[in-house]
């Protein structure tokens, strides 16, 4: 038996998926901006799977830009927007003497900042644009955040999860200022598995833009990278409250290689590749059509899709009761109540995660210390250092990650080969083993 | 994929069956290094018999053994070296370089090879302990 937990890293593409992206690799292989017919159909493709992306997140059309994964839609968000904030800023300057009577583009993002009324903050004009994120987000909006502080261009409060590891509404409330522009906090975390207060954090930005735009100042808008949500929270813009929404397609069964991002109409974001003008101007570069098929049906699947989640739940639950029974000085790390079914992630003590994967790998099971993007550099884990403070709880988790081919055989299978590999490598541990005072 | 891709046969070879495994009752010197913050945490005991000599440099290693709190380089690394110096004397011990490890291993991932520094080191200590311990 070949056991495979690692769907959090990346998941095998589905079958109705491959079937809907085959005849785009092949005879309708045409440039979705040509006129003529080949050009017609594949612009008829892209359309189809817009509206399935649409209908998903209960947007327009108009607002689902595809890109060429989570980690483009992630930085298209955070630098799109803080780069417009900029142009608006210079223009603003330029046209200095008439306080904020600029003109909106043509049909395009009409920005709130600088205002309509005098600023009354003179600070909101010298001062860098202020974003809000976590310690724990995936690399793709962190290493944003830090190019974007390096850069001078906006300042950064990296928010600490608590120890369920959840970013609390009141956190975010706090950390608000007169010069927050965006807030960008991701749906599900993908190391831990843990469920973020999206919505109520919504709810709170709204309540604040509020107050801002009684007071003729800029609003705050709300990114969120639901990147390993899709498939089992909802997904709904409006109730969600947010924005901007981050999507990848390897992760619910897409090929690897096509993403999307939901802008919100009239939310402030330029294109950070230009070129010749596709996706509206926000994403320069002949669209990948098969992949752009393939998430639409992707997203077609989770629509009508409603057993998976409650049997992957059932089996997780079954997994971590399991688990924590039946292997000694063992955790699970986030949240029991608040996680995406779809993860399990736990602390074996005294012992190393990347012995444990190894060790694991030759049973045929896989699975993954933190997120499969941190494997190559040497650094344990930001995500639990920052929930736990603790570089040997970072060192020695484990994350199993399950998706729709998961059965209860493959669950059991790994259980047996987990205890051995566990004991074993405890006994080559200075920690010392279960029942032993040491370290 | 075969797991060579990663490291090679020799690597996983000490990584599953480590050689030398364990503690030693009453060692003559002990070498701790590493600290869970940088990764990895190696434990070397070491027994050793003095020579007739009663010289430091020519005292015997007649038995080496590890506990390692890391990584499957970090665990063939002690592995290995607990195997290189076993029978030889304080000074053939030391002249044994991070890279003769690696080497012996047949050689480990670029990114791994702090793993082979961390048992040179832990033998460093080992012995430093022991010439202390003679010292007091």
């Amino acid at each position: 038996m070949r056991v495979y937990l690692d769907y959090a890293a990346t998941s095998p593409v589905k079958p109705e998926v491959r079937k809907a992206i085959l005849s785009y690799l092949a005879q309708d292989f045409g440039n979705p901006s040509s006129i003529h017919s080949w050009g017609r159909k594949a612009r008829q493709a892209i359309d189809e799977a817009r509206e399935k992306l649409a209908k998903l997140l209960n947007c327009k059309v108009e607002e689902i830009i595809f890109t060429a994964g989570g980690t483009e839609a992630d930085n298209l968000a955070i630098q799109g927007l803080v780069s417009k904030y900029w142009e608006n800023r210079e223009r603003f300057k330029e046209n200095g003497k008439q306080y904020g009577k600029q003109k909106s583009e043509k049909g395009k993002s009409n920005f709130q900042f600088p205002t309509s009324k005098p600023i009354s903050n003179f600070q909101e004009l010298i001062s860098l644009p202020h974003i809000i994120t976590s310690q724990f987000e995936h690399h793709a909006v962190l290493k944003t955040c830090e190019i974007l502080e390096k850069e001078k261009k906006a300042k950064v409060t990296y928010l600490k999860p608590n120890r369920e590891g959840i970013i609390e509404v009141e956190s975010v409330r706090q950390a608000i200022n007169p010069n927050t522009v965006l807030v960008t906090i991701m749906y599900v975390n993908n190391e831990i598995g843990t469920l973020q207060p999206i919505r109520e954090i919504g709810k709170m930005i709204e309540t604040e833009n509020k107050k801002r735009v009684k007071e003729g100042r800029g609003r705050i808008y709300f990114h969120t990278d639901a990147v390993q949500a899709v498939e089992y929270f909802p997904t709904d813009v409006n109730y969600l409250h947010v924005d901007l929404l981050t999507l990848a397609g390897h992760k619910i069964g897409a090929p690897k290689g096509i993403g999307a991002l939901y802008i919100r109409k009239s939310t402030p974001v330029s294109a950070i590749i230009f070129g010749g003008g596709q996706e509206g101007g926000y994403r320069a570069g002949t669209e990948n059509v098969a992949g752009i098929v393939g998430l639409g049906k992707a997203a077609e699947i989770i629509i009508n899709e409603k057993k998976t989640p409650a049997k992957i739940q059932k089996l997780s639950e079954y997994f971590i009761d399991r688990i924590l029974k039946e292997i000694p000085e063992t955790e699970l790390n986030g949240s029991r109540k608040y996680r995406s079914p779809a993860n399990v992630n736990l602390y074996f003590k005294h012992i190393e995660g990347e012995s444990i994967v190894l060790s694991l790998d030759l049973e045929q099971v896989a699975v993954s210390t933190g997120s499969a993007c941190t494997s190559l550099a040497l650094e344990p884990s930001h995500v639990i250092l920052s929930v736990f403070d603790d570089p040997k709880r970072a060192a020695g988790s484990v994350r199993f990650s399950l998706g729709h081919q998961t059965t209860r055989q493959e669950l059991d299978f790994t259980i047996g080969k987990l205890k051995k590999v566990i004991k074993h490598l405890r006994k080559i541990s200075p920690y010392g083993q279960s029942g032993q005072k040491r370290g | 994929m075969a797991i060579e891709s990663l490291y090679n046969k020799k690597v996983m070879e000490h990584f599953l069956k480590p050689k030398n495994l364990g503690e030693i009752k009453n060692p003559s010197g002990v070498g701790r290094v590493g600290n869970p913050v940088c990764g990895d945490v190696m434990e070397l005991y070491l027994k050793i018999r003095e020579a007739k000599s009663k010289k430091l440099d020519e005292a015997k290693i007649i038995q080496a053994k590890f506990k390692t709190f890391g990584c499957g380089a970090a665990i063939a690394s002690s592995s290995m070296m607990t195997e290189m110096i076993k029978g030889k004397n304080l000074k053939q011990a030391l002249k044994i370089s991070n890279l003769a490890v690696s080497e012996a291993l047949g050689g480990l991932p670029p990114i791994k090879r702090h793993c082979s520094v961390l048992a040179k080191e832990a033998l460093q200590r080992a012995i430093a302990s022991y010439q202390k311990n003679k010292a007091d």
